[in-house]
């Protein structure tokens, strides 16, 4: 197969990766690049522990080639926190028990990520509508939707 | 029934507990505090380590050319055009692996599985030729390529037409040359039975109350969000084997490994990294890891293996498939006078059931439940069909969750054929505080309870008169209104070397404490978290018992090289065994601590005693060494005859079980057009003793319910008549997001283990084994009044529209 050269920004930096045009922009993640936080969960495109942001949308990164974002801004889990520390997110999650195993974690945090900035102050009915694309097996949600308003609290008043 | 409560010895049960905590349990972040955990930062950062995230030098992959049939003879396997194909290494069958004698493996149940298929397939979906190749994409090319040609033969699906006449033999590995087997017949796996029979018989013969009721507690699977894997590494020039894998007992994976490849154990070092989430599911031994074992000892280089979803849910350890027959005797106040309990298992082909080895139905033998039941008698048979091995997993305590099922069933059956309330009927038979510890009637003994007060204050919190209030008005008015009730007791930490050993190892467990010469501590156990907060519990733990902030203790579980042997993490097991093992380990370091400290103070050790980071002489204020200057002392001159460092490690042989129980009251209402069902409220008390982390053992709770909501409501692993697995994806597989899971209500008592050195019992699993049958109950419930006794889950709409149909309900009014 002819590789394709792809280059897109990848967590702020601009990034070149060769691949096969059918590589899943999730294996060019994990193993291209070799960033791992970003996760396999199914083959039918419904856990989304694979969820990754690109161009400002949540995308399940089993149901994009990598091809498919030559040229567009990716941020993945490895992206969220920067100088200044965890992402309002990330902090909200650990201060709700809001993981266990870790594993749907990159997904949810990508999600939240991005929901947030859909909707900044979400009743508990949108957060689980709105993260509804996600699946737990660890936690029964409930400390997930509880992370999610207090992170969504805690950008707000930052703002 | 209120007056009959006992309460008077329960005034602390309401205590608030960080409230009630030390200045030094709470600077420390000890047993007792909501410590946040230190798993998060790693996690949050997408920075933990799960097997397909290791990548080793010349890596290869592997992927199963696997059944697509349930039963057929392999007539011929063509490898040519798969081998052919560039960045392919090797292509393996049984053939390859019977020189080594691995084309077969034994299971933890005492049978044999096959590694790859060979002279039959024995269920959907089995493994019959591995792929080796440079990478997951060109090894799904090759499989493609390869080619099989079967004989199909009848499939063997329905477990009660197993030992018929005529019934196609699943397993003729087994028959002698004659064609014949041990067992009554070919398809049929055991018979164990254990309590009274003819005393249980003659109690039914005159009982003036009797119930009877059959029930399906249907297949179903614990996908994790991580699927099985593994990284297998050999190296040919030192002979070492390195083995990362997803793996709930890495020491017993070691050392069967060992015996199966002939290296020994100290040459292979099995690695459970971090884990996303077992469930039960991961306890076993699969094919794909012998197979990556052995390509790489081929091979000399590492071999990766990483299962997908479809293959995780059609091949890996399912869980329940048990059929059961629930009888109970009592008299005209529904005070029960025995229990009879039958099962048919539906094992699969193979029986790899994990279990302590005397245990072929798990610790089924705890049905009769938290009730006070002078006789029974439980027998249950299990089956070979053509589907894949499996049945204890899922949170299931070892058949506990089938056991709770059957007697909270029958509790409902009998107190709807006496008239009572659901709630009234447990009370009437409940083990009373003052029988513990109390022996049942199948040879348990249970640890302490106190099951009226827990019910009571569940029944209070939600107002259980008006519910049944409200309830008679609705049915007056013809709406489905259910009011389910579950009141378990629960049999974790096995357990007691006695009687309890995985393939002749005994099921104690470990943990190996280290002080530093600066006082923080490295601290390692035979368990392996998947999720459940280890390393920050058992750091909480050796903070209390030794007075040092928890931020300073590490906490290591997963690699053989380094942690104690143990048996690893599942039947709730970490905290009544290896937290025992803390504890104890934690007070051999406080007892040679104490040593030092009087020889520091040139006082006798009699006059020291301990104030939680220091040991004080009696009446001297002031006089006092902290465990942070005593560790460095050790490391330094020492008195005579006090060896340095301060360190301990304890095996803990466990004296008995723990027994947690719980209290949980379920509302549902259904609507009559669609059959759904819909949870209005589910309120869950558990007791599990002494709590060490509440924010942990809350996540435990609505992880487990979710789970239990999943199963009663949506999850099943059916079967066409062609053996053919149908939903085996998240396509059709439920799995409840967000959206449909209900919001939990969450309560507790404490009532101590007596025996346990923390009086702390286990409790992840009690969540999932409580909420099944309580959400069953309430669905049963709605019908109860039209002379429903029973509905078999997973109680979807359409399931629940067909019951409706069956009762007439189901006529749609003009509006």
């Amino acid at each position: 197969m002819t590789k394709h050269t792809v280059s897109f920004r990848l967590n702020g930096k601009p990034t070149e990766i060769e691949i096969d045009p059918r590589t899943l922009l999730v294996h060019a993640l994990r193993e291209v690049v070799g960033i791992t936080g970003t996760h396999i969960g199914c083959e039918t495109s419904h856990c989304g522990v694979c969820t990754v942001d690109v161009d400002g949308e949540s995308m399940k990164s089993c149901t994009v080639l990598a091809v498919q974002v030559a040229g567009k801004d990716v941020v993945t889990v490895e992206g969220l926190a920067d100088e200044q520390g965890l992402h309002a997110v990330q902090a909200a999650f650990i201060e709700e028990h809001g993981l266990q195993c870790g594993f749907c974690t990159p997904g949810m945090l990508m999600r939240a990520y991005r929901f947030l900035q859909e909707n900044p102050d979400p009743t508990e009915e949108e957060v689980r509508w709105g993260l509804s694309g996600n699946l737990c097996r660890c936690t029964g949600y409930q400390n997930i939707v509880k992370a999610v308003i207090t992170a969504g609290k805690n950008l707000r008043e930052a703002n | 029934t209120r007056g009959s409560v006992m309460v008077s010895s329960m005034q602390d049960l309401n205590t608030n507990e960080e409230g009630d905590l030390s200045e030094v349990t709470k600077r420390v972040q000890g047993i007792g505090c909501s410590r946040k955990r230190k798993e998060d930062p790693k996690f949050v950062q997408g920075r933990g380590q799960y097997v397909d995230d290791v990548k080793l030098p010349g890596m290869v992959f592997v992927d199963m050319v696997r059944s697509p049939y349930a039963h057929a003879r392999i007539v011929s396997i063509n490898k040519e055009k798969a081998l052919a194909l560039p960045g392919v290494h090797a292509v393996l069958t049984a053939e390859d692996l019977k020189p080594l004698n691995l084309h077969w493996m034994p299971t933890l149940a005492a049978d044999k599985q096959a590694v790859l298929a060979d002279e039959k397939v024995h269920f959907q979906y089995q493994e019959v030729a591995a792929v080796i190749a440079d990478d997951r994409y060109i090894a799904a090319d090759a499989i493609e390529l390869v080619e099989v040609e079967y004989e199909i033969l009848p499939p063997l699906v329905d477990p009660y037409q197993s030992m018929v006449d005529g019934a196609p033999i699943v397993r003729d590995d087994l028959l002698d040359e004659h064609g014949e087997v041990e067992q009554s017949h070919p398809n049929k796996i055991f018979e164990w039975d254990v309590g009274d029979k003819e005393g249980t018989e003659s109690v039914f013969e005159k009982a003036p109350v009797t119930v009877k009721e059959t029930m399906y507690y249907p297949r179903v699977h614990p996908s994790p969000l991580e699927t099985c894997g593994c990284v297998a590494s050999f190296d040919p020039v030192k002979g070492n084997l390195t083995v990362y894998v997803t793996s709930q007992a890495p020491h017993v994976v070691r050392t069967v490994v060992s015996s199966l490849s002939g290296i020994s154990e100290s040459k292979v070092r099995v690695i459970s990294p971090d884990i996303g989430g077992g469930f039960g599911n991961k306890v076993g031994i699969y094919p794909g890891y012998v197979v990556a074992i052995v390509a790489s000892i081929v091979l000399g280089r590492p071999v990766k293996f990483v299962e997908n979803r479809t293959e995780h849910l059609s091949t890996t350890a399912w869980a329940r498939d048990y059929f059961m027959t629930g009888e109970i005797a009592a008299d005209e106040q529904g005070r029960i006078q025995a229990l009879r309990v039958n099962v048919l298992g539906d094992h699969g082909a193979f029986n790899s059931q994990a279990q302590p080895t005397k245990w072929p139905a798990g610790f089924m033998n705890i049905c009769t439940g938290s009730y006070d039941i002078p006789v029974a008698y439980l027998n249950v048979v299990g089956v070979y069909t053509n589907k894949a091995p499996g049945g204890v997993a899922y949170r299931c305590s070892f058949r506990v969750t089938e056991a709770v099922y059957v007697i909270e069933r029958m509790m409902d059956v009998l107190a709807h054929k006496l008239g009572v309330s659901l709630a009234e009927i447990r009370m009437r038979n409940f083990v009373k505080p003052e029988q513990f510890p109390y022996d049942t009637a199948l040879g348990w003994q249970l640890d302490s309870g106190n099951y009226h007060f827990a019910l009571q204050k569940v029944m209070d919190a939600v107002d259980y008169p008006a519910l049944l209030e409200e309830q008679k008005v609705k049915r007056e008015n013809g709406e489905l209104m259910g009011i389910g009730v579950c009141t378990f007791t629960e049999i974790v930490g096995a357990g007691p070397t006695r009687n309890c050993d995985i393939l002749g190892i005994g099921m104690f467990d470990s943990a190996e404490i280290r002080m530093h010469p600066d006082g923080s501590i490295i601290a390692r156990m035979g368990t392996i978290s998947q999720g459940q907060g280890h390393a920050t519990t058992y750091a909480q733990i050796i903070a209390t018992e030794l007075g040092v902030d928890s931020d300073l203790i590490t906490i290591e579980e997963g690699d053989t090289d380094t942690a104690p042997y143990g048996l690893g993490t599942y039947g709730s097991r970490s905290t009544p065994v290896a937290a025992a093992a803390v504890a104890k380990a934690a007070r051999e370091i406080r007892a040679k601590a104490r040593k030092l400290a009087a020889a520091m103070m040139e006082v006798s050790e009699d006059s020291l005693e301990w104030q939680e980071d220091r040991f004080a002489v009696k009446g001297v204020p002031g006089m006092e060494k902290t465990i942070k200057e005593i560790a460095a002392v050790s490391y330094g001159q020492l008195p005579n005859g006090i060896e340095p460092g301060l360190e301990a490690v304890n095996y803990y042989d466990p004296p008995n079980f723990t027994y947690p129980f719980g209290a949980y009251i379920c509302v549902v209402d259904i609507d009559k057009g669609t059959g759904e069902t819909k949870v209005r409220r589910f309120y869950a008390l558990d007791d599990c003793g002494t709590r060490i982390n509440p924010m942990i053992i809350e996540g435990q709770i609505h992880g487990g319910l979710t789970e239990g909501y999943a199963v009663a409501f949506g999850q099943e692993l059916p079967f066409d008549a062609d053996g053919n697995i149908l939903g085996n994806t998240l396509m059709d597989y439920f799995i409840p997001t967000a959206v449909e899971t209900p919001k939990w209500e969450t309560d507790h008592t404490v009532t101590p283990s007596p025996h346990h050195p923390l009086g702390a019992k286990g409790v992840a699993e009690s969540p999932h084994v409580g909420s099944i049958p309580c959400f069953t109950s309430a669905v049963v419930d709605a019908f109860s009044h039209l002379g429903v006794t029973h509905m078999d889950m997973p109680h979807t709409a359409y399931r629940t529209w067909r019951e409706m149909k069956k009762l007439g309900l189901t006529q749609i009014e003009d509006s």
